[in-house]
């Protein structure tokens, strides 16, 4: 069976990783690498699985996208150059998945809107931030049960999972992630905080939500879907537990998860990077079988 | 320290923490009119630097830390116009609290932003101390749970907040944890290696019973910022009394401008009478310095042990192994809930 092409913009830790990903996939063939550096290990380890490398940034692969036929491209750069990256690739029908806090594109957490996204032929979608997949699957959970009037989520991540551009602008993980608690994960307010761990060795990553009820809780049902969601995340990240609870405490519904990464490229503790990597190539894959049965394309620009 | 300590005649300036830190002690419960009466008593009694907010910062109304009685921006309206001489502060947590608090605390009128980090995450404050500074705020960078890691480091970590701007850089004993050994070696080390015009700070907490100690090293190892809080009211034990370190002051020499029986006043007519519970070294405070855990966990682990049956004491020993760090409140109900399954006290449960 065919595979769709894909490009991955970024040769660090999470382009790295990605590339491992999509490796694996019956639907995916990452066919091009993009950095700045040559001197990248990245790059080094693209070259060598047989992929196409530039040490240019995306105008190195710019004209080499129509007849290598990527169709997919996943920007693992940063927020600032996000939107050239992506303005290029979509003029030449490349779809981009997003993986920078840039969101100029809509949220998408697979378990919860990812085929509404591929049904409406979106060119460009983000995938919020690592706490946000790992919790907001949770909020989603409880507010598909009944109305959640807040919800709250705690990230703990592993200060060796945490980049220089995360630390350099750690608002716009609170700021997006909040923000899609709510506009994705249903909760009428959202908030989000991180904490960052030094301890050694490193713990793997932890998250807390906190729902408030607008009424009482159903306790049961809540259960029930908390559990359906926590295998069908773990369907694509199979070390997403549920530690402890729904906790039920008046109208607070809480549940604590621990995140296990798969160890690809990134250590198994930096579970908020590998959350990422693997929602990117699950959504990527959703895509990619419209595209395969012929029901989604995208035009080259004129 | 061998030779004879002679501090006399050394200006300091002493920041109180009563109306913030000590919103954990009363589960950020102190009404607007409680704020009012001491902020009040603080300024008439002459303390320079107070601060307000919720007792995580700006921002730190949450499931997770407890949501306040009022918002950080009413308090701080409340609060700051009253002021004849006294200037005020607020805290400011990254990964909490956002640049657009921030702004929000300065519109009221704060003078001075202190962005405060884990003590090996100095990097994440930049966005923070550089507004602040920007603003033409006094920026504070505050290291917390200073005693998880060596001087050298801690130092490397503070110069990087003030090469964003900081002008003034504390070392935190979030757990009450140093001995004055401890505070020596950091604040010995920070004032060498910064800049001359940068002003080194020390916040204490008392549950060893070393804050005024604490405190006094401080000093005398060239921090001119001192934190304390009126009648100790602060996170477990509580942080350096206020009024027990200005007596300490005036027989040493060290000017506070700060009038000890106004502060004494204060202590004993405002805060003491809004309490609680006694803020003291009881065995789970104690646990705290002894083992070097964040103090704000006190209360949570203290609400766990009622719940889930798992005693405080065993709780915090078990955050403290894990080397758990401020802001991991969230972790104390898990925790519990762990042991408390390990030994069968919970009914089947989900996981």
């Amino acid at each position: 069976m065919s595979k769709i092409k894909c490009a991955i913009i970024g040769s660090g830790n999470i382009g790295t990783d990605l590339m491992y990903k999509l490796q694996r996939s019956s639907l995916l063939e990452p066919t091009w690498m993009v950095g700045i550096d040559p001197e990248s290990e990245g790059l080094a380890r693209a070259k060598a699985a047989g992929m196409k490398i530039t040490d240019k940034g995306v105008d190195g692969m710019l004209p080499h996208v129509l007849e290598d036929g990527v169709k997919i491209a996943f920007d693992a750069t940063s927020a600032y150059v996000h939107k050239e990256n992506s303005d290029k690739l979509n003029a030449l029908g490349v779809m981009m998945i997003d993986l920078t806090p840039a969101a100029i594109g809509p949220y998408c957490v697979p378990p919860i809107n990812l085929l509404e996204h591929a049904g409406k032929r979106e060119m460009n979608v983000n995938m919020v931030t690592c706490g946000g997949q790992a919790t907001i699957p949770m909020v989603y959970a409880v507010s598909r049960v009944q109305p959640v009037s807040y919800g709250e989520i705690v990230a703990t991540v592993a200060s060796k999972s945490v980049g220089p551009g995360t630390r350099k602008n750690i608002d716009e993980f609170t700021r997006t992630t909040s923000g899609a608690v709510s506009k994705i994960g249903g909760a009428k307010q959202g908030k989000a905080i991180i904490v960052i761990n030094p301890a050694e060795p490193p713990l793997i990553m932890r998250d807390t939500i906190h729902c408030l009820t607008e009424d009482a809780p159903k306790q049961a049902e809540i259960e029930a879907s908390v559990k359906a969601m926590v295998a069908e995340v773990q369907k694509y990240v199979p070390g997403y537990r549920l530690v402890n609870g729904p906790v039920f405490d008046g109208n607070r519904v809480t549940t604590y998860m621990e995140v296990e990464g798969l160890g690809d490229f990134l250590p198994k503790y930096a579970g908020n990077l590998d959350i990422m990597t693997a929602s990117a190539t699950r959504t990527a894959e959703m895509f990619a079988e419209e595209m395969l049965a012929g029901r989604l394309s995208f035009d080259v620009a004129a | 320290m061998n030779a004879p300590m002679n501090l006399k005649g050394i200006q300091i300036k002493v920041h109180d923490m009563s109306l913030r830190d000590g919103m954990h002690p009363k589960r950020h419960q102190i009404t607007i009119e409680q704020m009012q009466s001491i902020s009040q008593g603080l300024d008439a009694a002459g303390v320079p630097l107070i601060e307000v907010t919720h007792g995580d910062g700006l921002g730190g109304a949450s499931v997770n830390y407890g949501f306040p009685a009022a918002t950080d921006e009413e308090y701080l309206r409340a609060v700051i116009p009253h002021m004849k001489q006294a200037k005020v502060s607020a805290l400011l947590l990254p990964g909490i609290g956002t640049v657009e608090h921030l702004k929000m605390a300065a519109d009221c009128g704060v003078t001075t932003i202190r962005v405060a980090t884990h003590c090996t995450e100095a990097d994440v404050s930049e966005q923070h101390i550089n507004l602040g500074r920007k603003m033409g705020l006094d920026t504070v960078g505050f290291l917390m749970m200073a005693h998880m890691i060596e001087p050298e480091q801690l130092v490397e970590q503070a110069l990087l907040m003030e090469s964003y701007g900081a002008n003034c850089l504390y070392i935190t004993d979030s757990a009450g944890y140093m001995l004055p050994d401890d505070v020596t070696a950091r604040i010995a080390l920070l004032r060498e290696k910064a800049k001359p015009e940068t002003e080194i700070g020390f916040h204490g907490h008392h549950n060893l019973s070393m804050g005024v100690a604490n405190s006094v090293a401080a000093v005398a190892a060239g921090a001119r910022r001192i934190d304390c809080a009126c009648g100790g009211m602060g996170a477990g034990a509580g942080n350096t009394p206020l009024e027990v370190f200005i007596a300490v002051c005036n027989r040493m020499g060290i000017e506070t401008g700060v009038d000890l029986f106004k502060v004494s006043d204060v202590a004993e007519d405002l805060v003491t009478p809004i309490l609680d519970f006694p803020v003291r070294i009881d065995r789970n405070a104690l646990t705290l310095g002894y083992a070097g855990v964040y103090s704000s966990f006190l209360l949570f682990a203290k609400r766990a042990e009622q719940k889930y049956g798992i005693s405080a004491r065993e709780i915090l020993l078990e955050l403290g192994r894990r080397k758990m760090v401020g802001g991991q409140e969230d972790m104390i109900e898990d925790t519990a809930l762990t042991l408390a399954r390990e030994r069968g006290l919970l009914k089947a449960n989900a996981a």
